[in-house]
């Protein structure tokens, strides 16, 4: 394989986990609600989807039990910042602690253990294409599953009815009290089904990326997930692509080293943030990624609504 | 309103710094010592304490050392064990062994290679107790409470080189690694001269991963390997599972580190290197009970190895591809070393083709430790400068 194609294999691969957190994160801040929780919910995730995997033999069952788990913790947050009108931002980070000590407890039995994990498919016809077919086409189930994800919850998003309430949620909710609908409700079920999907990038990351769990072993892309979500505008398309670069950006440095490339492992290592860094600036600049009305509040004065 | 905004803001303050001090293990006062006349360490003492960097149970490392010192507990009933994981390599280390010694710890094992520099300071502040610091090198004078102690762990990893290098077909060998700390990089470098006495076309390709345990990328490390046609993994990372499971899929040959994974890579297994602190770890408590540690062999940077006998580093069992040849050699070059050779008997050629090591050379421990500062000729990657 050609370092390009190997490059955007390892962005794909290492992309996905990012992608389904940062989808989550994204419908979640569209109803006005920031959860720096996401890495907690994809611990837990991580956790809940080897466990569950371990037990039941199989790997689906797994990603059903890291959905519910990132739903449960994620319901934490949303408890505490829509009932008790805590800071979104402090709670989330206290979610996230309490996640790591959880896991860290409940997950003692699982380091030692091995799990049927997903195992990569060749899609027939497609995975012949050159590039673009070793690229997206010879990977692992929930990846394909995650293909399929973004245009559906752009559809949901911006052409359902729950998709304008959730939006509503976050840009006017004195619009959605108008019309009798449960602001509350709509931004919990936003904040919940977020958690899910970022337990499932947690469940990706154990059972079909890494094969393992480790205490701590998201190692900050929960935060990396929040970061795409914010500067792809909360909007799935952009979600993706801006997850492939973060996964490129997390793949290159060993790509290089294994060429015997002289650059110097901690300049690559910084790179993922540096990255950050660079795109929220360009973005800030071009003032193209408007926070919904709801979050606004939360960054100047701490109100949730 | 405002007032309001500002009591939030202290919410946050509290909360964060409420944050911040979880994962750091019991803060207490630091009781200051005054140093006083030169005292016999650890005599008699009834409370040890030992600190781990990781988990207890990452099957590897840190599992190892938290075994050993299970075993301390179990060897000697009288004494209470105080253990500690997840000690960060920088100052908490420090007060997390200052609330051991005012808890009643007059022995404390450092037992990662970054708690060197807060052992030394606990030593200094107390002078009866006895410090001893697993993995690192004390340069210049050692204290008369503190030491290091650690394996020869390149001497196994050189051994299994030697079955990696009969066991490839590209001759491509993979390592994947955390820094590049002396120790380590005597490890990558052992591993290639290993490969190469049986095998003068193996190469051994580098990845640093920059972190002691992140799977993702450990994953992304394999990967890049074997896409490079690498068919022979190794690692030093203090969790192994995640390039153990993939190697065994892809169809690539293992050579475990820290611990036997025999069972995760049934298809691909060839052989490796674990740890057995038990015997090393309880001598050093019998010298210091007894009073005699000032002076001893442990009072220094102590190494033991194959000559010395006891070495905590020993073989993993092999893989059933491995052949009696193979084996045989291998029991050859274990006798060489365990008289009088050594893994980096001369000549050794540095990297870029300088003398590491004249012919003729047998290095000893020390000599080798200094150094494996750089890459052997043979190893594929660059060392980052930091």
């Amino acid at each position: 394989m050609s370092f390009t194609t190997e490059l955007m294999t390892g962005a794909v691969l290492g992309g996905t986990p990012i992608l389904y957190a940062a989808l989550g994160e994204s419908v979640s801040e569209r109803a006005g609600v920031i959860n720096l929780g996401t890495e907690g919910s994809m611990l837990v995730g991580a956790l809940a989807g080897y466990a569950v995997t371990a037990e039941s033999g199989n790997p689906w069952i797994g990603l059903a039990g890291a959905a519910l788990g990132g739903a449960l913790l994620s319901s934490i947050h949303g408890f505490f910042v829509l009932w008790r009108k805590t800071n979104q931002l402090a709670t989330g980070l206290v979610v996230l602690f309490l996640a790591l000590g959880l896991t860290s407890l409940f997950g003692v039995n699982y380091v030692q253990s091995t799990i049927n994990s997903f195992q990569s498919i060749d899609v027939p016809l497609l995975s012949n294409i050159p590039f673009f077919g070793e690229v997206f086409f010879q990977q692992t189930a929930p990846v394909y599953v995650s293909y399929a994800l973004v245009p559906l919850l752009s559809l949901f998003l911006f052409r359902t009815r729950p998709g304008l309430y959730v939006r509503a949620a976050g840009e006017r909710a004195q619009v959605l009290t108008t019309y009798g609908r449960p602001v509350r409700l709509v931004q919990m079920l936003a904040v919940v089904g977020g958690g899910a999907l970022a337990g499932i990038g947690g469940g990706v990351l154990s059972t079909a990326y890494t094969n393992a769990w480790f205490e701590n072993m998201v190692q900050g892309r929960g935060f990396v997930a929040v970061a795409v979500a914010v500067f792809a505008a909360r909007s799935p398309y952009k979600v993706m692509a801006g997850a492939y670069l973060f996964g490129a950006a997390f793949a290159l440095s060993p790509l290089l080293q294994v060429r015997g490339v002289g650059i110097n492992q901690f300049a690559l290592d910084a790179l993922p943030y540096v990255l950050v860094i660079v795109v929220l600036t360009v973005i800030g600049r071009r003032g193209t990624s408007p926070a919904p009305e709801g979050l606004q509040a939360v960054f100047e004065g701490g109100a949730s609504q | 309103m405002r007032q309001r905004k500002r009591a939030r803001a202290g919410v946050i303050g509290i909360l964060t710094a409420a944050v911040m001090s979880i994962g750091f293990t019991a803060i207490s006062a630091i009781p200051m010592t005054a140093a006083g006349a030169a005292t016999t360490c650890g005599k008699g003492a009834d409370t040890v304490g030992f600190i781990f960097v990781g988990p207890k149970n990452d099957y590897g490392y840190n599992q190892a050392a938290y075994d050993g010192a299970m075993a301390i507990k179990k060897k000697f009933p009288k004494v209470k064990v105080l253990t500690a994981e997840n000690v960060p390599e920088n100052d908490d280390a420090t007060r997390v062994m200052e609330s051991m010694v005012s808890k009643g710890a007059d022995i404390i094992f450092a037992t990662s290679y970054g708690h060197l520099d807060p052992a030394l300071k606990v030593a200094a502040n107390h002078p009866d107790v006895c410090v001893v610091q697993q993995g690192n090198f004390i340069k210049g004078d050692v204290p008369d409470n503190a030491g290091t102690y650690f394996g020869t762990v390149y001497e196994p990893v050189y051994l299994a080189g030697i079955a990696a290098g009969e066991a490839t077909k590209s001759n491509k060998l993979g390592y994947v690694y955390a820094l590049p700390i002396p120790q380590t990089i005597a490890n990558i470098n052992a591993f290639e001269l290993g490969a190469q006495s049986v095998n003068p076309d193996a190469k051994v390709y580098t990845v640093a991963t920059s972190a002691w345990c992140d799977p993702s990328k450990q994953a992304d490390a394999a990967n890049s390997l074997i896409g490079q046609g690498v068919d022979v993994i190794t690692q030093h990372q203090d969790c192994t599972s995640t390039i153990t499971k993939i190697a065994n899929e892809k169809g690539v040959g293992v050579v475990g580190y820290h611990a036997d994974a025999s069972s995760l890579a049934p298809k691909t297994w060839i052989t490796g290197s674990q740890w057995d602190w038990a015997p090393l770890y309880t001598d050093i408590m019998k010298t210091i009970l007894a009073g005699k540690f000032t002076g001893s062999e442990f009072n220094d940077n102590y190494r033991v190895g194959y000559k010395t006998g006891q070495n905590p580093f020993v073989q993993s069992p092999y893989g059933k591809g491995v052949t009696q040849a193979t084996k045989d050699l291998i029991a050859q070059k274990l006798t060489e070393i365990s008289t009088t050779g050594s893994p980096f008997a001369g000549p050794v050629k540095t990297q870029s083709g300088g003398t590491m090591f004249p012919a003729g050379d047998i290095p000893d421990y020390a000599a080798i430790e200094a150094a494996n500062t750089q890459f052997v000729q043979g190893v594929v990657g660059d060392l980052p400068k930091s």
